[in-house]
């Protein structure tokens, strides 16, 4: 169990809180202490949109420790519309549906669960966009 | 800083070796190596080892081995830098010997994986990841390289039978290899064929999980003469080491392996040489993908142009670029922290003359790459032959 | 009987409302063959399963993030976020709170889990109204959401449905709908329970019918008409507890509405008995297609046994908040139906060691 460990992500794992540089302005997912772009610190913190698209995809089958109930499921690289990519699971899709490109939304899901006695960890995975987006 | 050469190999073979230890495979390969290079003592012991913790419940891994090789009193540390394990450890002992520090110096790669259920030895390989960001995801390994894959795929509108050539090279390389876990050629007709694991990877494009353990000798250059059995003397002409992000994400490009250049250049202008120069190249085949990134970021081919060296027939034994000359991670096998140190191991061989049926007909500078992570360690080493 | 009448001190109403349907329907007769040879009759046609990675959190989550889109509040303005439900993922560990985070609505916050068997989404809500009608608060946010579980071969399988809707409750100036009134009508009916370390309810069979559900909704119903001095004629709409597409027809009737009052809110044929959700989720329905000045008149039903019945007027903010949200129909149409096999995967049904 990693009962701290989890607790201290949960906000960026819920609803993909970020940062943004207040030097270089860059968007960054998931937040670090110095700005990937210009490797300056940066600590403003910035509210993700969740939209995005697939950059890349597969399906998992041999799942680790923790996932087999679930496999197989899709993994994708996602390219947030702010700029980070991140790691995520497509959920609510056919595998064999999921395209390069296909727009996606973030949702909050089960991530993994700890035995029939232990937490469940909740976080960010992905499924095709349901609303056309306004202008 | 002194020049370091290389006077003594020894390895085991690689395969599930059920009634061998963590323990017994460093003992095996290390003692080859230090009759290799005649000697009964050493300074210092550095142990490329990625999972033993994980998957042995056993760290303080060099310790032990020293202990359990009658060496009590020598230095020695395990090095882990995920899969580039291996090559990590030699770049320390190169260090070691080329600073004076020490003279005598065995670097060892270890690696026990078959002990565990394959969930949890997949489940290990993804500690390499990050944590919170990758495996948290349920992501692994093999859907990592599978996603690099698909996009390589998609942006140079390449067909995944193009990049046949590079197991069916390794595997028809590996059958000249007395140590390598598989010695049987494959066709590309049976690799478009093999079950696929994670879409667009097949069996045919992934290493395999396996035991193994390879050791070499050091000593400074100018001692060389006095060690080993009058075998060609092999100097670590470069020895260079680069990191990139851990997680494939934080890449601005995932398809270029930044870390394979920085350490290839570094490593060409330690060396004197270029591209050009290099007779043949350890590349780290875990994954086909792995393959035709390193080749294109060392320079060997544009970008989206990687899997025309295997289409023209460069990378076979008769080739321009000869790679996985004794079967490479896909056929020799990828014990993965032991991996890095079977490349070098293997590049000696060819630059002594000792590569048996695979035996190049030029080998007179070769470079081994390893790689850890899905490219967040690569290491890469240019041998050369003293004439 | 106007004393039995719950009214705020403020007029409060609807600000904003959201659903969530998990995608997956287990068609009836998939039950009926595996059980009974396909002989059996049918409640329903299909309902909605949740997928593996879904439960009342996550279906709590979604359904608040839209009635957040269509509030167009900051989740910071929320003051309490109540939850009922009879599946909460934990037995002791709030999903409140889980909710609350992800929406970005904690630390300041009330939060709570609720439980009263289908009635405890509405219970939550109608405490919404009591804490911002008497203006100690200007929103509070009530979720009803349930994956419902059913024994597998009994009856309740059939039905037993998984969805969520969020409601939020905020002063009646620029509500979506205004709260008119609610009245609760609740008795020890034991028609329907589960106890703690039990993995299925049980039920009374018929007795969940006309002592129960019948009793309650129609009693509850009749005594609000009675309390607002309205014929069923003055709504138009009536959403009541669906359990199954007879008992909501059957009391609609009794209680004098007609088809085309009860037919955009009655749900439970196309995705199941949603449970806590369950009238909720028909209101937001009624909602998504409503006009100002309509009425609504929803009525829930918890096993226990009680019901609330709620009068909604629908106001002229209705046509611009709307469409800033997934609608009803747009998740009862984003539909992927599975076999009983994988209905039993996904569900846990399987004993694995």
């Amino acid at each position: 169990m990693h009962i701290a460990r989890n607790w201290r992500v949960k906000k960026q794992r819920y609803s993909l809180h970020g940062e943004i540089c207040h030097h270089c302005g860059a968007k960054v997912f998931p937040p670090r202490d110095i700005c990937p772009e210009c490797a300056k610190p940066a600590y403003d913190p910035l509210q993700l949109s969740g939209q995005g698209e697939v950059y890349s995809h597969t399906t998992v089958y041999d799942a680790p420790a923790g996932f087999q109930h679930q496999a197989p499921y899709a993994l994708a690289l996602v390219r947030l519309e702010e700029g980070p990519m991140l790691t995520a699971q497509l959920t609510d899709v056919d595998p064999k549906e999921v395209h390069i490109g296909m727009p996606v939304e973030m949702v909050t899901r089960k991530l993994s669960v700890e035995g029939d006695e232990g937490l469940i960890q909740y976080g960010y995975k992905f499924r095709p966009r349901m609303m056309a987006r306004a202008a | 800083m002194r020049d370091v050469a290389i006077v003594g190999i020894g390895q085991t073979p690689v395969g599930e070796l059920w009634d061998k230890s963590l323990r017994q495979l460093g003992h095996d390969a290390i003692r080859a190596a230090m009759a290799d290079a005649g000697i009964e003592q050493a300074d210092a012991l550095f142990v490329g080892n990625m999972l033993s913790g994980e998957l042995a419940g056993q760290e303080h891994l060099a310790a032990l081995l020293a202990d359990f090789l009658g060496m009590r009193g020598i230095e020695a540390a395990k090095i882990e830098a995920a899969c580039a394990s291996g090559a990590a450890a030699l770049r320390v002992g190169t260090m070691a010997v080329a600073s004076g520090m020490a003279d005598v110096v065995i670097v060892a790669g270890v690696e026990k994986m078959t002990d565990t259920l394959p969930a949890e030895t997949t489940a290990g390989l993804a500690l390499a990841a990050d944590q919170e960001y990758e495996v948290a995801e349920g992501a692994t390994f093999l859907a990592l390289n599978a996603m690099l894959m698909r996009r390589y795929m998609h942006e140079y509108d390449i067909p995944h039978s193009a990049f046949a050539p590079f197991p069916v090279n390794a595997h028809h390389n590996a059958r000249g290899n007395p140590n390598a876990m598989f010695h049987m050629d494959i066709s590309p007709a049976r690799y478009e064929k093999a079950p696929v694991v994670a879409p667009p990877i097949n069996v045919m494009d992934s290493s395999p999980i396996c035991d193994g353990a390879a050791a070499l000798v050091l000593v400074p250059a100018r001692r060389a003469a006095e060690f080993g059995s009058g075998k060609r003397i092999v100097r670590i002409a470069a020895s260079a080491s680069a990191v990139d992000t851990l997680a494939v994400h934080d890449r601005g490009d995932p398809l270029f392996l930044e870390a394979a250049y920085l350490s290839s250049h570094k490593a060409y202008a330690l060396a004197g040489v270029t591209p050009a120069d290099i007779d043949f190249f350890e590349l780290h085949d875990a994954f086909s993908i792995m393959s035709v990134l390193s080749l294109e970021a060392c320079g060997f081919a544009q970008r989206g142009r990687g899997v025309d060296l295997g289409e023209s027939g460069a990378i076979t034994l008769s080739g321009r670029l000869p790679i996985t000359t004794l079967g490479g991670l896909k056929a020799r096998g990828h014990p993965v922290g032991a991996t890095g140190v079977y490349q070098a191991l293997e590049v000696v061989q060819q630059l002594r003359g000792d590569a048996g049926p695979n035996q190049l007909a030029h080998a007179h500078i070769g470079m081994a790459q390893n790689i850890g992570g899905s490219g967040a360690t690569i290491v890469t080493h240019i041998l050369i032959g003293e004439d | 009987m106007k004393n039995m009448l719950l009214q705020p001190s403020r007029p409060v109403g609807i600000t904003g409302y959201g659903v969530y349907i998990p995608r997956y329907r287990l068609p009836a007769q998939e039950v009926s063959d595996a059980w009974t040879g396909g002989s059996a009759g049918l409640p329903i046609l299909e309902k909605a399963v949740p997928g593996l990675d879904e439960d009342t959190t996550t279906i709590s989550i979604e359904a608040a993030r839209n009635a957040l889109l269509r509030a167009g509040i900051a989740p910071t303005d929320l003051r309490a976020i109540w939850i009922g439900s009879e599946s909460h993922p934990y037995a002791v560990k709030p999903t409140s709170t889980i909710v609350a985070e992800a929406l970005g609505a904690a630390p300041m916050v009330q939060a709570g889990d609720w439980e009263f068997a289908c009635k405890a989404g509405t219970e939550a809500i109608i405490a919404a109204v009591g804490l911002v009608g008497s203006e100690m608060a200007d929103y509070a946010l009530g979720i009803g959401a349930d994956t419902a579980q059913g024994r597998p071969g009994d009856a309740l399988e059939y039905t037993a449905g998984a969805g969520g809707a969020a409601i939020i409750i905020g002063p009646a100036h620029g509500a979506l709908a205004r709260f008119e009134g609610s009245l609760s009508y609740v008795t020890d009916t034991p028609d329907f329970w589960r106890r703690p370390r039990a993995e299925y309810p049980s039920h009374g069979m018929r007795f969940t019918g006309d002592p129960a559900y019948f009793h309650h909704i129609v009693t509850a119903g009749q005594m609000l008409l009675e309390a607002m001095d309205r014929r069923p004629d003055e709504y138009r709409y009536v959403v009541l507890h669906q359990p199954n597409v007879k008992f909501p027809t059957r009391a609609a009737k009794q209680l004098g509405f007609k088809p085309e009052q009860w037919e955009t809110g009655l749900l439970v044929g196309r995705i199941g008995n949603t449970y806590s959700a369950a009238s909720l989720v028909g209101l937001t329905a009624v909602l998504d297609v409503a006009e100002p000045g309509d009425r609504i008149l929803v009525v829930s039903f918890g096993s226990g046994a009680g019901s609330d019945a709620i009068s909604l007027e629908v106001t002229e903010h209705i046509h611009d908040r709307r469409l800033l949200a997934p609608a009803t129909e747009d998740y009862i149409a984003r539909r992927t139906a599975i076999d009983y096999a994988t209905y039993l995967r996904y569900r846990g049904k399987l004993r694995m060691k």
